[in-house]
């Protein structure tokens, strides 16, 4: 085949891409069609897939199809199965799927959905895609070991503990986060809450039927419970009306906050097929369809965006997040672009169910790229919607006051000129009380859902359905997270007090798995309640700490890459590893330093309790407390996320120490050292 | 290239059960034929579980007790 017959047909999707990507970056003050966006990213990603991955897979991994997988060498008809290719890319996408990239493109969105834009594509082709696609290619030669034995094996015990850990508290971080947004989109909406407290009988009914009527059935048992779901959502309506029941199911921020806690307790300690299995069928469906669903809506309504490409608040001052573009806006984005928490998937089930070494790279590459797009079918949600409604949704509460004519006047005033009338008219257009600062980027994503669902299907009259239809989407999986996330964080956490007393490590018996299960519920349940009583939204104060976090996870997961890269003595190479890992510990590091010590309040945590407690010194109740409990409440946070951000900080400059020391004895060893399983015994140094 | 129908027939089978067994794999069910199978070509001495068992199994291995792995993303 002759070069232009093989490279004609990709220079011409790398044409169409650069033409797209030039109208979206070009356009200014025309509103443009959002159908741009999405054509620009799909030929970036073409492109990435079909020559950046394939360097990798043939250069660094130098994939061998003739090489036994651990699906093939452990084959047991169970854990170790090989497994179809699109198949296993289905189990592969719905693992790694999530909140993640939903929200932090809608939070991004504040600076205009250009630097969004190019983050995510940027991202995802040199980072996270290839984290994903590293891990999961050195867990494959592994056994399908999981993260924390491979730093354990490739870097050492201590790098191994300090990781453990480290993921134990970035968990701890993203459930608080998580709960957070639930909490934040149910808080004042009775029609909310009963969809989703609805969930909770349906999905045991559900898991009764499962486990005695018809084992094994899932599709049946998810189709019945999808019905009932549905009813709920047509319920809820009703409720919202009632003049009894309405107020019955309208709980406040704080009261939610506790319920979740305990919910997240008792649903941890319950048998898995009762509430978690059954409820996992229904959201893992209901995610992957609303997905494609929302794929299908953007192409059919083709929507104008109507937020700017980009706005002022690209200088830090804006009011749904603090900092400026540079290092903040990586932090924001994300899971979209590259996320840590892949790493633990790429090292989980996935590589003992490949059939073949080549599937790694469709799988890996691939199914982040298709993540990737979900961010950027949130950032074209959010971005969709007129920009004075989403500041009127995501600035804190302490900025709009309570009424619609104070919001639109405070939103006006930044800028996004709004009328009282928009606001109360949006409200009523999706069938909630108030939108006034519904922060935390769920309810902004169901707006634009809404906007652009409702133009294909059901027009206005649907749109109240859509948008708690969305609603229900993003608590139903985020519950299922935080169900399963607790379990797992228990038996982490009884692995690292295994280390202090060996009793703690029977994950059977009663004693210790209840303590880890409460001391797991009351770690992410403080900073849930820290973040939902602060007055600033929680998410103003958490969302950055759990992006840096994530974000860290990532360069240690990447680190990792470029010591086995050294280790196969592939050094040349290690570029391809470097660069991301180089660019994520100048964001996270920069990022970090900024959150303890930045001399802005706005910004630091150390001067933000400084200032409190300098006012508290002399007596005095800073806004947004209201008493001195308050006040010392605030400080005492501040200085615990200090805390936080400083031990994640050491945290990743620990691993990135170890990681430079394993390349370094890897440079110098004259053959490879790299440990991997299968495969010929030894192997040759270049 | 025309398809008779038996093919276009065979074609929409495999494309189902491909949806289906995508759509159990999510939720961390695999196949149990080719575990059955499995079990019967190399295990000539062992009866392989029941499809109930397998599924109860598989259920245990994706949420129960010691899985550090359970948990979603974000």
């Amino acid at each position: 085949m002759s070069a232009i017959q093989k490279h004609g047909p990709w220079a011409l999707v790398g044409a169409l891409g650069a033409a797209a990507l030039a109208i979206v970056a070009t356009s200014r003050g025309e509103s443009i069609n959002a159908l741009w966006i999405v054509v620009a990213a799909v030929c970036v990603y073409l492109i990435s897939y079909r020559y950046y991955s394939l360097y990798i897979s043939e250069k660094v991994m130098r994939l061998d199809p003739a090489r036994e997988t651990p699906a093939h060498r452990h084959n047991d008809g169970l854990d170790y199965v090989p497994t179809n290719k699109t198949v296993l890319f289905g189990h592969h996408f719905a693992a790694i799927a999530g909140a993640g990239p939903l929200v932090g493109p809608v939070l991004a969105a504040q600076m205009g959905y250009l630097p969004g834009m190019l983050w995510i594509l940027a991202g995802v082709v040199l980072a996270g895609a290839v984290q994903d696609f590293m891990i999961l290619f050195i867990s494959m030669r592994r056994d399908g070991r999981s993260l924390g034995e491979l730093i354990r094996a490739e870097l050492g015990v201590i790098p191994g503990v300090i990781a453990l850990f480290g993921t134990f508290m970035i968990m701890v971080i993203l459930l608080a986060v998580l709960a957070m947004i639930v909490v934040k989109a149910l808080a004042e909406s009775p029609w909310g809450t009963f969809t989703v407290a609805a969930t909770i009988p349906i999905a045991i009914l559900m898991g009764l039927y499962a486990r005695f009527v018809r084992p094994g059935k899932i599709g049946e048992v998810s189709i019945l419970g999808f019905i009932l779901l549905m009813a709920a959502i047509i319920g809820g309506g009703q409720i919202n009306e009632h003049p009894v029941w309405g107020p019955a199911f309208t709980f406040t921020g704080t009261q939610l906050t506790w319920m979740l806690i305990g919910y997240g307790f008792i649903a941890s300690i319950l048998p898995v097929w009762l509430l978690l299995a059954p409820r996992d069928y229904l959201s893992t469906f209901l995610k992957i369809g609303t997905i494609i669903g929302l794929a299908l809506g953007i192409v059919v309504v083709a929507p104008h965006l109507q937020m700017p490409a980009m706005t002022k608040f690209v200088d830090g001052t804006g009011p749904v997040w603090a900092g400026s573009l540079f290092p903040f806006l990586f932090i924001t984005i994300a899971c979209g672009a590259v996320s840590g928490f892949h790493a633990l998937i790429s090292s989980g089930t996935t590589p003992k169910l490949l059939d073949n070494e080549m599937d790694t790279r469709f799988i890996g590459y691939g199914g982040m790229l298709m993540e990737s797009f979900v961010a950027i079918m949130a950032l074209v949600a959010a971005s969709v919607i007129d920009p004075g409604i989403y500041f009127t949704m995501n600035s804190p509460g302490a900025l709009l006051g309570t009424s619609a004519e104070t919001a639109a006047a405070a939103v006006t005033n930044l800028g996004f000129p709004i009328t009282p009338e928009v606001i109360t008219q949006t409200a009523k257009d999706v069938g909630e009380h108030s939108i006034i600062s519904r922060t935390g980027g769920a309810p902004t994503l169901a707006v634009g859902m809404a906007h652009i669902i409702s133009s294909a299907i059901g027009g206005k009259t649907m749109m109240a359905f859509w948008y708690h239809f969305a609603i229900l989407f993003e608590a139903l999986f985020i519950l299922t997270a935080v169900d399963a996330g607790t379990r797992a964080g228990r038996f982490m956490l009884q692995d690292l007090l295994g280390l202090i007393s060996p009793t703690f490590k029977d994950t059977t018996a009663w004693a210790p798995s209840i303590l880890a299960t409460a001391l797991c519920v009351s770690a992410w349940g403080y900073f849930l309640y820290q973040g939902v009583t602060d007055p600033l939204g929680g998410i103003y104060t958490l969302w950055p700490l759990f992006g840096i976090s994530n974000q860290m996870l990532a360069a240690v997961a990447l680190t990792l890459a470029t010591v086995v890269i050294f280790k196969m003595k592939r050094e040349r190479y290690a570029f391809v590893t470097i660069i991301p890992t180089v660019w994520l510990l100048i964001c996270t590091l920069n990022a970090g330093w900024q959150k303890i010590f930045s001399a802005d309040p706005k910004i630091g945590f150390l001067s933000h309790a400084d200032r409190f407690s300098a006012a508290i010194a002399e007596g005095k109740v800073l806004g947004p407390a209201k008493n001195m409990v308050d006040m010392h409440k605030i400080v005492f946070n501040d200085r615990i996320d200090a805390a936080l951000a400083v031990m994640f900080v050491g945290l990743v400059v620990a691993i990135a120490a170890f990681g430079i020391m394993a390349c370094v004895k890897a440079y110098r060893a004259e053959r490879w050292t790299a440990l991997e399983s299968g495969g010929p015994t030894a192997v040759p140094a270049e | 290239m025309a398809l008779s129908s038996m093919e276009l027939r065979d074609r929409l089978k495999t494309f189902s059960k491909c949806v289906c067994d995508g759509a159990r794999l999510m939720v961390g069910q695999g196949d149990y034929e080719a575990y059955a199978a499995h079990i019967r070509r190399t295990h000539t001495d062992q009866e392989p579980m029941s499809e109930r068992e397998f599924y109860r199994n598989r259920e245990n291995a994706r949420f129960g007790v010691g899985n550090r792995n359970g948990f979603r993303c974000c």
